[in-house]
């Protein structure tokens, strides 16, 4: 515990030089970003300890707050969810050092260091709480300083509409976790975290954790503020925000799940069916979009949908008794959390080098990208192979255990209970086609091809410190996707304290779906020996003859321009054309009318469905229906000291009376 | 005894209706002052001749402040604010006197009903600190200018303060030592900030300040 309370203190020692230091532009990503390593190393060790199986420790310190104690508690499910956290947030800090540099000489950069100091330890805070209190605290600061990053260039219109949209959504799901704590502390007057008692009412405090912790995670149709609030952070904050802290409403989830006694298997079947929307209108609608981030946004929705899914067909097995079904879906879910943390980061660190060497995140703009940022281009590769689920990267292990509960319960569940494992695996197959669709178009578009613009042709490979962060993670990926048989055997701990199996049990489990791992492993070592062989047998075929480069097949052109490559739009029209009811796609399209045409246009756009036909119609009307309060604000100092004496005599003569 | 208590609460209620009908800033500012120093005699006389130093230096203190440190400074930002009367209120006096009389009768009311955790030593006692502190109020929502407001500030504090020496007479003296000096700096404050606000925009009327404002 000592070693996560001094990690603690170095990002409070960072976040404090980085406003001292302010105006010295060395100190500050000195101070900044060193506050952020150095905690994050030093956290990571007792994370790691305790998350592979030693013993929990805690803390605990007496505090003024009614109820509050400053309580922290490490055991394993929150050492899990430390990992991620403080990898990520340092790989962010190193790369934050030189992406803000392009913003020097136009904003003060105290700022972000400060509040991404902060973000990290209220975040490394959520996971460790162990008192209600101190967790709603750590929880706000979270969703405050998180608010300040995103809002970071404010200058922009649609960033200040992007960080207003993020906080009325923070604070709605807020909100809910205020019912949820008082309701499960109600029962014997104290707030620690080991003394909830739920009551009667479970089902109700699991609608409540489910809709305030799955705001933060972006359950679809709560996930409104992803797509705005994601593209519009500086890359690294995306990158921090997308990979871990969304996944502190699943770690908030399934911390209530472990007070709520029994589980239900109706919850499980909420999540399933939470999961799936989540899943296929995220990937859906990542398929639509023109802008790099806001897909990339959108596929964060999507894998909290597999997450959910994960999570869904665990507590279904857990409630039927299937160990094995419980184990390898909580098994996939969690493991899922850690793999998306890695790949979700890689992606969004590459889309920053993109939009850094190019200004712009259109990828309609883009284009050609590979041989000019042959780094860049790798690791996109490898970040867009795992997030589709492709073997033998990490994706695929954590997909391949949820399909692995899924088929077990299918098969052992009956006419019944099979139900949601079969619209799981139909779900997950069709999610995992659908992401391989998107990413062979996000990475075909930008990095294949010609340069569709001037901003394109002129991109450059960043600096170390923005590429070998990537590369780290990339590394992460293929090797948690080499060695998954080990991974899912050491998760043993972590799962028996999730669902409270024995854990002989879910050791059984865990080997059952590792040897099925190791299996498909070896299927995947025989696939890459063969590439590899095809391509020495191609370059020995090729060594002895004349090789010669030529233009790509032109359609029978004479000069065909860059211009009349495929779109991101065209790529990925068949498939949001077959799915034009979900979507709602607008395109306008001036055609080509006259014998010698002269101009033609066409654009299309696609809205979040629940934005716009949800909650946008939702906060119209309730501006409409209080707009007769409008009139309460004059700005009259007057008005407003009679506004607060009324209420108090009001209140006095109430009581009296 | 009690009836040197009545008939100096009831002074004390009469200097509220002064505030509240008086257009002349200067009649206003003594009107406050004259309070405080009421209050300083109240506090003394309300300690049943159980005399102890403290008891009768801090209502003194308590009436040099209010009385006479006060009244100077508030004079003091008057002459710089160069400000004589209160024109134009956002209600009128008469109207003004008049709520002053709703007030009354509501706090005789509230008098008769509230429970304290201790008996009076007079009945009058309740309603006109709450009088006097309601006064306060009228004062700060109906008038334009800082100074009138600062004053309307003065009264509710007075009020309190009444109020306080039913309550709580035996307060620990640093506390009351604490609250006179955070009334003192308030008011220096405020008058310095009043001289700020006239020179800078030449004139001293709060409801100016709805150019702030971010309705239309």
């Amino acid at each position: 515990m000592t070693a996560l309370l001094i990690s603690l203190l170095l990002f409070g020692a960072g976040a404090v030089a980085s406003l001292v230091f302010a105006r010295c532009d060395r100190c500050l990503r000195l101070f900044g970003a060193g506050g952020i390593i150095l905690g994050s190393v030093c956290g990571l060790v007792p994370a790691i300890q305790v998350a592979l199986g030693a013993v929990p420790q805690s803390l605990r310190i007496a505090w003024d707050v009614p109820y509050g104690s400053f309580y922290l508690r490490l055991d394993a499910l929150s050492a899990f969810f430390l990992v991620p956290i403080f990898l990520i947030c340092a790989l962010a800090a190193i790369y934050g050092t030189e992406y803000l540099e392009a913003y020097r000489e136009r904003k003060a950069l105290a700022p972000p260091w400060f509040f991404l100091n902060v973000l990290t330890a209220s975040m490394a805070v959520v996971v460790l709480a162990n008192n209600a209190i101190l967790f709603l605290m750590a929880w706000e600061t979270m969703a405050l300083s998180s608010f300040f990053l995103v809002t970071f260039e404010n200058e922009k219109q649609s960033t200040r509409q992007a960080g207003w949209t993020y906080l009325v959504a923070s604070h709605f799901g807020t909100a809910f976790l205020l019912v949820l704590f008082v309701l499960l502390g109600k029962s014997n007057g104290s707030l620690d975290f080991g003394r909830f008692n739920p009551a009667s009412s479970v089902g109700a405090l699991f609608l409540l954790a489910l809709v305030g912790f799955g705001t933060k995670a972006g359950f679809v149709p709560l996930h409104v503020w992803l797509p705005e609030a994601h593209p519009a952070a500086p890359s690294h904050v995306s990158a921090v925000m997308s990979a871990v802290m969304i996944k502190t409403g699943i770690y908030g989830l399934l911390r209530i799940l472990t007070f709520l006694g029994p589980m239900q298997a109706w919850w499980g079947w909420t999540l399933c069916a939470i999961g799936l929307s989540s899943g296929i209108l995220g990937v859906l609608l990542a398929l639509a979009q023109h802008d790099l981030k806001r897909l990339l946004a959108y596929h964060s929705v999507e894998n909290i949908g597999i997450i959910a899914l994960g999570i869904g067909v665990g507590i279904v097995g857990l409630s039927r008794d299937e160990a094995f079904v419980a184990v390898a879906g909580f098994a996939g879910a969690l493991l899922h959390v850690l793999n998306h943390a890695l790949f979700k980061a890689l992606l969004f660190l590459d889309a920053g080098n993109i939009a850094h060497a190019t200004h712009t995140r259109e990828i309609d703009r883009l284009g050609g990208l590979l041989k000019r940022m042959p780094g860049t281009g790798a690791t996109f590769l490898v970040g867009a192979a795992a997030i589709s689920g492709l073997p033998p990267l990490n994706g695929f292990i954590s997909e391949f255990l949820i399909y692995l509960a899924s088929f077990k319960g299918a098969v052992s569940l009956g006419a019944f209970g099979s139900v949601p494992m079969l619209a799981t695996i139909s779900g997950l197959a069709l999610i995992g086609g659908l992401a391989v669709a998107c990413f062979t178009k996000a990475f075909g578009i930008v990095f294949l091809g010609q340069p569709r613009s001037e901003c394109a042709e002129h991109a450059d490979e960043p600096n170390l410190a923005m590429v070998a962060p990537a590369f780290v993670l990339a590394a992460g990926c293929a090797l948690i996707g080499l060695f998954g048989a080990s991974v899912v055997r050491s998760l043993g701990p972590l799962i028996s304290s999730v669902t409270g199996l024995q854990p002989l049990v879910v050791a059984g489990g865990l080997a059952e779906a590792a040897n099925s791992v190791e299996r498909v492993a070896l299927f995947g070592a025989i696939m890459i020996a063969m590439a590899a062989l095809l391509s020495l047998a191609r370059t020995k075929a090729l060594a002895r003859r004349q090789v010669s480069m030529g233009p790509t097949w032109d359609c029978g052109y004479a000069t065909p321009s860059p211009r009349m490559q495929y779109a991101a739009s065209s790529f990925a029209q068949p498939l949001t054309a077959s799915f034009r009811m979900l979507l709602q796609t607008r395109e306008v399209l001036t055609g080509i009318e006259e014998t010698f045409p002269q101009r033609a246009e066409f654009h299309s756009h696609t809205d979040d469905p629940y934005r716009s036909y949800f909650f946008q119609p939702l906060f119209e009307s309730i501006t409409r229906t209080m707009a007769f309060l409008r009139p309460l604000q004059q700005g009259r100092v007057q008005l407003y000291v009679l506004y607060i004496a009324v209420a108090l005599l009001v209140l006095l003569l109430w009581q009296i009376a | 005894m009690s009836q040197v208590i009545n008939s100096l609460l009831v002074l004390l209620v009469l200097t509220g209706f002064t505030l509240l009908g008086s257009s002349r800033l200067a009649a206003c500012i003594r009107a406050v002052g004259f309070q405080g120093l009421l209050l300083g005699l109240l506090a003394i006389l309300m300690q049943d001749g159980k005399l102890s130093a403290a008891g009768v230096l801090l209502p003194l203190t308590t009436a040099v402040v209010k009385g006479i440190l006060l009244p100077w400074l508030l004079f003091r930002a008057m002459r710089e604010a160069d400000t004589v009367r209160e024109v134009e209120p956002l209600i009128t006096y008469n109207v003004s006197i008049i709520a002053g009389t709703a007030a009354l009768a509501l706090t005789l009311w509230l008098g008769q009903r509230l429970q304290l955790p201790s008996e009076p030593p007079s009945s009058l006692l309740v309603p006109a600190a709450l009088f006097t502190s309601l006064a306060g109020i009228i004062v700060i929502v109906s008038r334009r200018k800082a100074l009138t407001q600062v004053l309307g500030y003065l009264a509710l504090e007075n009020g309190i303060y009444a109020f306080g020496t039913t309550v709580a007479l035996r307060l620990p003296v640093l506390v009351e030592l604490g609250i006179l000096l955070d009334v003192f700096v308030g008011v220096f404050v405020m008058g310095i900030a009043i001289f700020h606000i006239s020179r800078e925009f030449d004139h001293i009327d709060t409801d100016k300040l709805v150019a702030l404002s971010d309705v239309g």
